[in-house]
């Protein structure tokens, strides 16, 4: 069996335990059977159909969005610290989200929704700005000034997102609490919300797998290759952009997945887009289910943000993967 | 195979190329030379669709360049690139199979046969099997070169553009390279366009040579035609000769210093020549430019030492050579800054003398053994033999040689030493007729290279003349010196 086999049937068997686990552990425990047992206790049924599914669904959606889209970021912008956030139009997503906290807005027939709904015109309307300025600036969109561009952007609907937490009274703790990052209670209709995105999101960077390995080695060795360079950048850019505005209307600004997951993919399976995005896709599906389970029982009934538990988790499992390839390289 | 017609452009709005025109043929490799700046590189970036042209066309088998695709353009031609370093890196093979990028089509589209062959076969040709599983980042330079010359390969385009393909390699690399890349193009009729920075590389490997100079076209054409010494010097600025390869037909250049300290004046003279009963030796303050026919170190080259080894009659030995050297190392001499003759000659016998003109002077220094004598006109009917008897001749100069002067002086004391035979009536004594010379006689031309200039050495010039009347002159002393030390003459 080819390396590759053997890391698509990690990765999924690793995503299949954390779902379990997501499903069972809390502070009701459910055997797994309630799934497939009807005539289980009734209680069970609605908690694990009502309650931790569509959390566990959302999770491992919201992880899988920002993990492969910060695989496409890094493979794109040849840059290890690029992720979905770079392109800034996650802070465009969070004032999206903080102005319609911040106001009380409530669009009527909209209702709870009326926030992922303003998040995603906030996400839409920056990835609008950040690329057209950046073309612009110039014409051949070169990585450099995609770069330099959403770290404007970025930095500048940070500081009105700094503004307006200055000038908030009571709902301040909401506010902080929205960009922590959170998946917890949003039901069903978050997911129907979020899929079609996710789905359109992750076809338009997967079939960009081999550009991006393209990519890799500059633009213009892509060229020389025959790759349409200037139109499969802006599909990359639109689809991560597309992903990465979805998640965070939905669930915050959840840092380190997107950053993380796709290093730990390819340090472990190599860095070849054609599987680096769909194992990053699965890894970080895994990856924020497992903090989200961590988030709501590790000081159980008070609920963490999961965007605290991610990188407390993260960073260490990241420290002893990229310790243990250093190491095994260097011998 | 490849037009290009009347091509403009840059980057932004200044051309760095002003309207370049040029064809390739197939499998024909053509080498773009020029100084920095030239827009040698621009004119690669134009041709390979990286940078716009504002004027001209570019046609690729019949068809315009700019009316293909980007995937069929990449099928037609394949570019190496300089190297660069990478944020993330794939194994030799993946960077391998990227190759046949422009052969996969559709959003799902799989690995063919073809494909396959195609990687296997460039993977061969740049002898990178074994490294087939290894990331690129852990490579050598040159491994790294190689894995993208076999990419260039895969792509299996008819067209190969390189941009100083032996950038950052070492010698031994940017053969290696180039030859596999030669023989591509020799087996498989690839056309080779690259643009160099050594112009001997250049000349060495092209078909033709295209020099550019600010953005245009100087010179087009063989190498022979184009590295020529007044073409890179105007082109280049710098000061150049061109010297033929040693093996090819293809000329080669060599800087020519402008440092002050290799101006500085200085002559040889009679009293640098020293006779001992083992040689007769000539040190020089600083190496002469010579030519000769020595047992050691023969042909031109620029030497310091010269020593002319007496050897005892029966001397015999199956590598002259080796032995000759391990004597001058033994006896001090340093080996590459050395020139080294034989003769059994007594070296008391030895003719020196220095013969003085407006020009500066000539030393002459002989030694004559002629009981091998040979009338080199009845030569064809002799068995070979081995007596020693040798005429030893050296003939050094005061004054700046060409090469053809060296050729000249050597011409003139040949007849000057048949002359001196002939005077002396030296007999052949298989043929009893006047010998012209020896079977082993060596000659040595050396000259100082500096104060005047003297263009020619034939026998009327001053040079000639002094040559011509001192190497008769010493040959004759020296015979009869043999002669008498033999007990011949009284």
């Amino acid at each position: 069996m080819n390396k590759s086999s053997v890391a698509y049937i990690v990765s999924a068997a690793t995503l299949i335990v954390a779902v379990w686990l997501g499903v069972s552990i809390g502070t009701v425990k459910l055997p797994i059977s309630t799934l497939w047992n009807g005539s289980a206790d009734a209680t069970a049924t609605t908690i694990l159909w009502k309650i931790r599914m569509p959390r566990v669904v959302l999770a491992g959606l919201v992880g899988a969005s920002l993990a492969i889209a910060g695989a496409a970021f890094q493979g794109l912008l040849k840059n290890p610290l690029a992720d979905p956030y770079t392109l800034g139009v996650s802070s465009g997503a969070s004032v999206g989200a903080v102005v319609t906290l911040f106001f009380s807005i409530s669009i009527p027939f909209l209702g709870a929704y009326t926030l992922p709904v303003f998040s995603m015109i906030g996400a839409a309307l920056t990835m609008f700005l950040v690329l057209g300025f950046a073309r612009l600036v110039d014409r051949s969109m070169k990585m450099e000034t995609i770069i330099l561009t959403g770290i404007i952007f970025g930095s500048f609907l940070g500081s009105v997102l700094s503004l307006m937490i200055a000038l908030t009274g009571e709902e301040l703790r909401q506010i902080i609490g929205w960009l922590l990052g959170s998946v917890s209670m949003r039901g069903w209709n978050y997911i129907t919300m979020i899929l079609p995105f996710v789905i359109v999101g992750s076809l338009m960077l997967w079939f960009n797998r081999r550009e991006l390995n393209a990519m890799l080695f500059g633009e213009e060795r892509a060229h020389h290759l025959g790759v349409n360079v200037k139109r499969r950048k802006f599909m990359i850019l639109i689809g991560g952009s597309i992903l990465t505005g979805a998640a965070v209307a939905v669930s915050g600004t959840i840092g380190f997945i997107g950053l993380v997951v796709p290093h730990m993919t390819r340090l472990l399976w190599g860095s070849d887009h054609r599987h680096l995005l769909t194992l990053s896709f699965m890894n970080g599906a895994t990856l924020l289910i497992i903090c989200d389970l961590i988030a709501r029982t590790i000081i159980s009934p008070t609920e963490l943000p999961v965007g605290v538990i991610t990188a407390f988790i993260g960073a260490p499992v990241f420290a002893f993967i990229f310790y243990r390839q250093r190491k095994k390289g260097a011998m | 195979m490849l037009h290009v017609e009347n091509v403009a452009g840059g980057y932004g709005k200044k051309n760095i190329v002003k309207s370049v025109s040029f064809h390739v043929n197939k499998g024909e490799m053509l080498g773009i030379l020029g100084p920095n700046g030239s827009g040698k590189s621009t004119l690669l970036k134009i041709i390979s669709g990286i940078l716009p042209k504002t004027q001209g066309t570019v046609t690729i088998d019949g068809k315009d360049a700019s009316n293909y695709s980007q995937k069929e353009f990449a099928r037609k031609v394949a570019v190496l690139p300089q190297l660069h370093a990478h944020a993330f890196s794939h194994t030799v093979l993946e960077t391998v199979s990227l190759g046949r990028y422009p052969y996969q089509s559709g959003l799902f589209s799989s690995w063919s046969n073809e494909d396959e062959r195609a990687v296997t076969e460039a993977i061969k040709h740049t002898a990178i099997t074994r490294y087939k599983d290894t990331h690129i980042e852990l490579l050598s330079g040159g491994e790294q070169q190689r894995v993208f010359v076999a990419q260039a390969l895969a792509q299996e385009a008819p067209i190969l553009l390189l941009d100083e393909p032996t950038n950052h390699l070492d010698i031994a690399h940017q053969q290696q390279l180039l030859d596999t890349i030669r023989k591509q193009a020799v087996d498989k009729g690839i056309t080779v366009i690259s643009v160099f920075h050594d112009i001997n590389l250049a000349s060495l490997y092209c078909d033709r040579l295209l020099l550019m100079n600010n953005g245009e076209v100087a010179n087009i054409g063989l190498p022979l035609d184009v590295v020529k010494e007044e073409a890179v010097r105007a082109v280049y600025q710098a000061r150049v000769k061109t010297q033929p390869h040693p093996e090819l037909a293809k000329p080669q250049i060599t800087l020519l210093s402008d440092a002050d300290e290799e101006l500085k004046p200085f002559s040889v003279t009679k009293a640098d020549i020293s006779i001992s009963s083992d040689y007769v030796a000539l040190h020089s303050e600083k190496p002469l430019k010579t030519l000769s026919s020595a047992v050691h170190n023969a042909g031109m080259g620029w030497f310091r030492t010269f020593v002319n080894r007496h050897v005892d009659a029966d001397y015999h030995c199956d590598d002259v050579k080796v032995e000759m050297a391990s004597y001058l190392e033994g006896q001090g001499f340093h080996d590459t800054d050395t020139v080294g003759m034989m003769t059994a000659v007594t070296t008391q016998h030895a003719e020196v003398e220095e013969y003085h003109a407006d020009f500066g002077s000539v030393i002459i220094v002989v030694t004559a053994g002629v009981g091998n004598a040979v009338d080199v006109s009845e030569a064809l009917t002799r068995d070979r033999e081995h007596r020693i008897g040798t005429i030893n001749t050296w003939v050094i100069v005061n004054g700046q040689l060409p090469d053809e002067a060296f050729i000249q002086a050597m011409i003139t004391a040949t007849e000057a030493k048949a002359k001196a035979l002939q005077t002396e009536k030296v007999l052949d004594p298989l043929t009893g007729t006047i010998a012209t010379g020896t079977s082993t006689d060596s000659l040595l031309v050396a000259a100082t290279q500096q104060g005047e200039h003297l263009p020619y050495a034939g026998p009327i010039t001053e040079l000639g003349k002094r040559i011509g009347h001192g190497v008769y002159d010493c040959t004759v002393r020296a015979i009869q010196a043999y002669k008498k030390a033999k007990g011949w003459t009284n």
